[in-house]
């Protein structure tokens, strides 16, 4: 059940970001920008946990869900530190997407050539 | 005279709008809810897999973040992720992985230009707006939310 | 001769010696694909990176030309030529080793048009017997400029164009030959505010529009007086616009209106869309399938209309609209 639920909590998002980007004809680096920053303010009002609790990875893979993950670990860094936590909280937390991304991206640029594109 | 290129202008681009042929909006979407739905439900799998391992809930999404990003690289490199976004639309762009996808792309593309101002540089061209705008806004719900705590 | 505003009639005519065209892999694979002098196949043509391989295109072509007409390299006066790239790196980079005196000249994706115009007057102005007209372009160099890094997955919309990989290069002179350059019109900037980058096509065919009418009016004329009227790279959904402007001026260009974006390529089976585009584009269908067709008479007189849109990631960032451009060339069988 799970996975049925992942699957399509997942695919309905991508489904609606789908719609958006047709009718707006928004760039995909905009379109990026725009998820993460809906997720975050999804996550303030408290409307991702309980999506994220129903679909599972169905809510946290999508960009949405990093938002989500950056407020959770901004709103942990003020309870436990205050004002400081402001600036750490967001780094802490998407840590382990950003640094996975980076490294192996710079890791991929040794051993992968660029390539033509066919279609 | 100024006012009449504006209206040319207008009319020529309704004129633009109308004889531009659109792609069909619900095949594509359709095409972005199995892909995108395929890359979750790879996660999902993933997760279960480490919680049987024995690992935390939260630990094993995080796992499970490095492994999407792992497999997005490998089919970036190998000239496959394109393909996917070909077909798939938002379904590969919105998960983890279309980010993965947009880190990977420019550190492979930019090497030719050196290590610091190519790869060092680029790497961030689509992916550092997100970082950015992503930090800065969790910022401004942090800052709202630390208020709201102190007037409480 | 000067004529009306803003075309020149050469009364001693310029003529085109000998044409070649050097594409790539998936241009071979096109309609036209057994007509190109040289294929590469391999994308990066050997070198390290796009634009490397785009000045490989470039080096080549010129290499075809002087082999297909045995001169050397000292018999020719000046070398014209163009591509998509920043400050032209890939031309620069490409006939450098020729050390030929060199003009470059940008127009966007019309530079085939503006290099064979600006040639002919140089020809008839007597400043030189000899001369090469050139341009080039490159899908993966263009997309890295103008769009994203190849391996970064996106969709194209169906009113996109594809960059054609490829340069085409021209020896126009003096001499007598059966194909001559009779006469020229040159495009105005034209901006009718559109400002999606994906559709070129519709960015275009106002300025192929405006200088098809011109040439009319300067040559006193109409569509009749041509077998041919081809354009560069507007592609099906510019081709549809600019039918409909001529028309609204009183002409009906439809059966004698081709374009070279939409010959080059088969969008059912290349996945290419609304046709090819590029600089290359319109010089590697001139350099092959028109000259062949105008050298056999088949087409007495052509209009050949390579088209341009001006702009750059910079002026779209910052929410400029797309100008086009095109330059007419009449080129007859005589």
């Amino acid at each position: 059940m799970v996975f049925v639920k992942a699957f399509v909590i997942g695919g309905l998002i991508c489904a609606a970001v789908q719609i958006l980007m047709e009718k707006t004809k928004l760039m995909p680096g905009r379109i990026m920008v725009l998820l993460v920053c809906s997720g975050v303010v999804l996550g303030a009002v408290g409307l991702y946990e309980p999506i994220l609790e129903f679909a599972g990875a169905g809510a946290s893979v999508p960009l949405l869900g990093f938002g989500n993950v950056l407020w959770k670990g901004i709103k942990q860094a003020v309870d436990e530190s205050g004002f400081l936590g402001l600036f750490k909280g967001g780094f802490t937390a998407c840590a382990v997407g950003v640094s996975s991304a980076l490294i192996f991206g710079y890791i991929s640029s040794w051993i992968f050539k660029p390539h033509m594109k066919k279609k | 005279m100024i006012r009449d290129v504006e209206k040319r202008n207008k009319n020529y681009n309704a004129y633009v709008e109308q004889v531009t042929p659109k792609a069909s909006c619900l095949k594509n979407c359709i095409k972005a809810f199995i892909t995108g739905g395929a890359i979750c439900l790879f996660g999902q799998i993933l997760i279960e897999l480490f919680k049987n391992a024995g690992m935390a809930k939260d630990e094993a999404s995080l796992w499970t973040t490095i492994c999407l990003v792992l497999a997005s690289n490998i089919l970036t490199g190998l000239n496959i992720y394109p393909l996917i976004t070909t077909w798939g639309g938002a379904g590969s762009l919105v998960p983890i992985t279309g980010f993965a996808n947009s880190v990977a792309a420019p550190a492979i593309e930019y090497k030719a230009e050196g290590e610091v101002f190519g790869i060092g540089c680029k790497i961030f061209t689509i992916a550092g707006p997100v970082i950015l705008y992503g930090i800065f806004s969790s910022w401004i719900a942090g800052l709202l939310y630390l208020l709201a705590k102190l007037w409480m | 001769m000067q004529k009306g505003s803003q075309s020149f009639k050469f009364d001693i005519p310029v003529y085109i010696e000998q044409t070649a065209s050097v594409v790539g892999e998936k241009e071979s694979e096109g309609p036209l694909g057994r007509m190109f002098d040289v294929v590469i196949k391999d994308p990066m043509s050997g070198k390290d990176n796009w634009e490397q391989a785009e000045s490989a295109l470039q080096e080549a072509v010129v290499d075809k030309l002087l082999m297909k007409t045995s001169y050397k390299k000292e018999q020719i006066r000046y070398i014209l030529s163009g591509d998509l790239l920043g400050q032209l790196i890939a031309t620069s980079f490409g006939i450098s080793k020729y050390e030929i005196p060199h003009f470059g000249i940008y127009g966007a994706c019309s530079t085939f048009g503006e290099a064979l115009s600006l040639g002919a007057l140089i020809i008839s102005a007597g400043a030189a017997d000899r001369l090469i007209c050139m341009a080039s372009s490159h899908f993966a160099s263009a997309e890295k400029q103008f769009r994203f890094p190849l391996e970064y997955g996106n969709q194209r919309p169906k009113a996109s164009t594809w960059t054609v990989t490829g340069s085409g290069a021209a020896v126009i002179t003096n001499e007598r030959q059966p194909v001559a350059i009779t006469g020229i019109t040159t495009g105005k900037i034209i901006d009718y505010g559109v400002k999606d980058s994906m559709n070129m096509g519709a960015c275009m065919a106002p300025a192929a529009a405006d200088l098809i009418v011109a040439n009319f009016k300067d040559f006193d004329t109409d569509e009749k007086y041509y077998d041919r009227i081809i354009t560069g790279d507007l592609g099906t959904v510019g081709r549809e616009i600019l039918i409909n402007l001529v028309k609204e001026k009183g002409y009906d260009i439809s059966q004698i209106h081709m374009d070279c974006g939409i010959e080059i390529f088969d969008p059912q089976k290349q996945g290419t869309h609304a046709g090819g585009s590029g600089c290359g584009c319109s010089a590697v269908v001139f350099s092959s399938y028109i000259i062949d067709n105008v050298r056999d008479g088949k087409w007495k007189r052509i209009l050949f209309i390579p088209t341009g849109a001006l702009l750059s990631t910079v002026s779209y960032n910052e929410g400029q609209s797309v100008p086009g451009i095109a330059h007419g060339v009449i080129v007859e069988h005589v």
